[in-house]
């Protein structure tokens, strides 16, 4: 098939990567009239091939090329090949991921001021604050149509939601309800509401969870400004004699490397690739990579301190049926350093099916301890905890000395270790978590240990100082005026809500900083 | 052909303490074939020995011991071993090798073959000592999938699988809860 724009269009906007960040920067530089080529390493799957299949899903949409792990975490040992739980597909992990659309607080963005030096963390605050932010997660919340937000009531308690809401009116909690969820509970934006299927993480048949790929990209498709070009995985990006960069060099689906010229370069694929796309395109210019003059690219991984808690009833719970996010108590998500700890966590409802549960419960256990839990599927209940963990130097995203892809590119090694305030807050979590069922009769909870990572953020971080950090406050490099970040790679620090949100916030104001930048001839 | 004590019934709670039951009730046949309690099932060992397939039956279930399911749940897994063994030497040496030093150990500790010890909690330490091993592990990973994503076994979990074909559970009970 023909492309749409030509290689040599040197006018165009390239956006690598079409989730999240990538694919809502390119429909809405294309609702601007810029025209936009999204290049996705991924295949284009539609709602016709989700399929209610938790490993089907899984071999189908995952992002497995090869990636290697190190470091005290415990996904090293248990899943040593997949340090991230992320789709490589046309709309990224917009196609799994479960909804939950949280604002960060206003201490969140300046968390370096408030928490002091914490040894061992390389805190920094944000460039920017939640007064500038606002105006932009409203957009957002609306565009994704974020229940609570807009006039848009919840949606129903599930069973799951249920014990939870008791346990938390148990334990004096006073910030429970179900959650601000970008899944429609009723019908907006030409999307049904949510039929309660369960699933969230295999792609929502029912369209009611916005994902890029088939509310953002189709309008960016119909507006004729934006071509996605899926299989294309980009190898390295060029530049010029003056060190803008000037294009991209990528394999089609046949393996066929071509160029595609740029104006404009952002890169949007994820916290592991993206770094890994910047130091694989070191030069002669740039020999530490691309915008890594302050050397900081690759640097302070975050992942979100996680952890799950699953108990187990007397009678049944069935947590497999219905929305499998819609849930929350906010309680914990405060500053509170006389917990043990600083940051805080959300407690947010969360089931997995039998497959699933089988891998993940706690991953390597077996005998009867473990079966006898699983011979209770149908008596369980289930909550994923997700805090924020301290930015480490040395946890970072590095290229591996020796392991090439099948494109000869070296294959990024994801090293972590918890920092010991993550721990202390995990301890806290499990032992909270725990408390809420307890309090409406458990027979049993499991501290469930952290999957692969879901959030995978800050390893291109934002600065007002170019030594500190990778990117200023619109996600441009400090380094390459043309050269952008525009996906969770760019936090400064994780806060303790699920990233997506502000990831598309900040995607709509960097669009609108682009389109007018180019107006300007500033890009 | 092979007799084994009848499996006696016994509650729940006092299996978690006895696990007396777990042990398999089959017949291995001179001619490859592995009948199940009741002729309720049979397989066929095609390229493993046909004790290795026996025993390898009963180390499934004593990793992954569900009460509620049936022995061929388990043999099944084992079915998925014999055709690897089928199409790699290294796979075959894998779980033949394995075995060996399986019941090394086994007749080195209770002077018994592995299939003979009739407790749980005996057999299960002699898998706690192999456990660190690419035979074990593979039995267990395998058997992650082989059981928990067993399409067959869900409803034995209350597992129901896909929703979205039934239109999800708006109203189907996604909100039924009733004891709390």
């Amino acid at each position: 098939m023909d492309n749409k724009f030509d290689l040599n269009d040197d006018g165009v906007v390239v956006v690598i990567g079409s989730g999240a960040g990538g694919g809502t920067l390119g429909s809405e530089l294309a609702l601007k009239g810029v025209k936009t080529v999204i290049l996705e390493a991924g295949s284009r799957h539609e709602i016709p091939d989700f399929k209610n299949d938790e490993w089907g899903m899984f071999g189908k949409i995952s992002w497995l090329d090869k990636r290697t792990t190190s470091g005290d975490w415990r996904v090293a040992r248990d899943f040593s090949g997949l340090p991230a739980w992320i789709v490589k597909a046309v709309g990224g992990s917009t196609i799994h991921w479960a909804g939950a659309s949280l604002r960060f607080q206003e201490h969140e963005f300046n968390v370096k001021t408030l928490y002091g030096d914490i040894p061992g963390a390389n805190l920094l605050d944000w460039p920017l604050d939640l007064k500038e932010m606002e105006p932009w997660y409203s957009k957002a919340e609306d565009r994704m149509g974020v229940t609570r937000t807009n006039g848009i009531p919840g949606l129903p308690g599930s069973n799951n939601f249920k014990i939870m809401k008791k346990g938390a009116d148990n334990l004096g909690y006073k910030h429970c309800h179900t959650g601000r969820m970008a899944i429609n509970s009723k019908p907006r934006d030409g999307r049904g509401s949510c039929l309660q299927i369960g699933f969230c993480f295999q792609g929502c048949k029912s369209a009611a969870k916005w994902s890029t790929l088939y509310v953002e990209i189709p309008k960016g498709e119909a507006t004729g400004n934006l071509e996605v070009r899926p299989n294309s995985q980009v190898i390295r990006i060029e530049h010029d004699n003056y060190g803008k960069v000037s294009g991209v060099l990528y394999a089609d689906k046949s393996g066929n490397k071509k160029i595609q010229k740029a104006r404009v370069v952002c890169v949007a694929g994820n916290s592991i690739e993206s770094p890994r796309l910047l130091l694989n395109s070191s030069s002669s210019k740039f020999p530490d990579g691309l915008a890594n003059s302050s050397g900081q690219v690759g640097k302070n991984y975050m992942r979100h301190m996680t952890g799950s808690v699953y108990a187990t009833f007397d009678k049944p719970v069935n947590m497999h049926r219905g929305t499998t996010m819609a849930g929350i108590i906010t309680d914990e998500s405060k500053y509170d350093p006389s917990r043990g700890f600083v940051g805080g966590y959300e407690m947010e409802t969360l089931s997995l099916g039998l497959p699933f549960m089988g891998a993940f419960l706690d991953p390597g256990a077996w005998g009867r301890e473990f079966s006898s839990a699983l011979d209770m599927y149908n008596h369980m209940a289930g909550m994923w905890l997700v805090g924020e963990d301290m930015p480490q130097e040395s946890n970072r995203i590095s290229l591996h000395p020796t392991e090439k892809d099948q494109y000869g590119l070296a294959i990024p090694n994801v090293h972590f270790d918890d920092h010991p305030n993550d721990i202390a807050m995990r301890n806290h979590a499990y032992r909270q978590g725990s408390a809420v069922y307890d309090s409406v009769g458990a027979v049993r909870t499991f501290p469930t240990p952290p999957y692969p990572s879901t959030h995978n953020l800050g390893t291109n971080r934002m600065s007002s100082k170019a030594r500190d950090g990778v990117v200023n406050k619109w996600g441009q490099t400090h380094d390459i005026k043309n050269l952008f970040i525009s996906d969770g790679s760019v936090f400064t620090t994780g806060a303790s809500e699920n990233p997506t949100l502000t990831i598309v916030s900040l995607a709509l104001r960097q669009a609108d900083r682009i389109a007018s930048e180019m107006s300007k001839k500033n890009i | 052909m092979e007799k084994r004590e009848n499996q006696k019934k016994v509650s729940r709670r006092n299996l978690i303490k006895a696990g007396s039951k777990t042990l398999i009730v089959m017949s291995v046949l001179p001619t490859g074939m592995i009948i199940g309690k009741e002729k309720a099932w049979a397989v066929k060992a095609k390229s493993l020995k046909i004790d290795t397939f026996a025993t390898l039956i009963q180390v499934s279930r004593d990793i992954y011991p569900h009460d509620k399911l049936e022995d061929n749940f388990y043999a099944k897994v084992v079915e998925g071993f014999d055709s690897a063994a089928g199409k790699s030497k290294a796979d075959k040496d894998l779980f033949e090798n394995g075995l060996v030093g399986l019941e090394q150990a086994s007749m080195g500790k209770y002077n018994k073959k592995y299939r003979d010890i009739g407790w749980e909690t005996q057999r299960v330490q002699l898998l706690r000592d192999i456990e660190k091993t690419t035979f074990f592990q593979g039995i267990r990973g395998s058997l992650i999938t082989g059981i928990y994503n067993n399409q067959e076994a869900w409803p034995l979990f209350g597992y129901e699988g896909e929703s979205a074909p039934m239109g999800g559970y708006l109203n189907r009970g996604f909100d039924d809860i009733s004891w709390l």
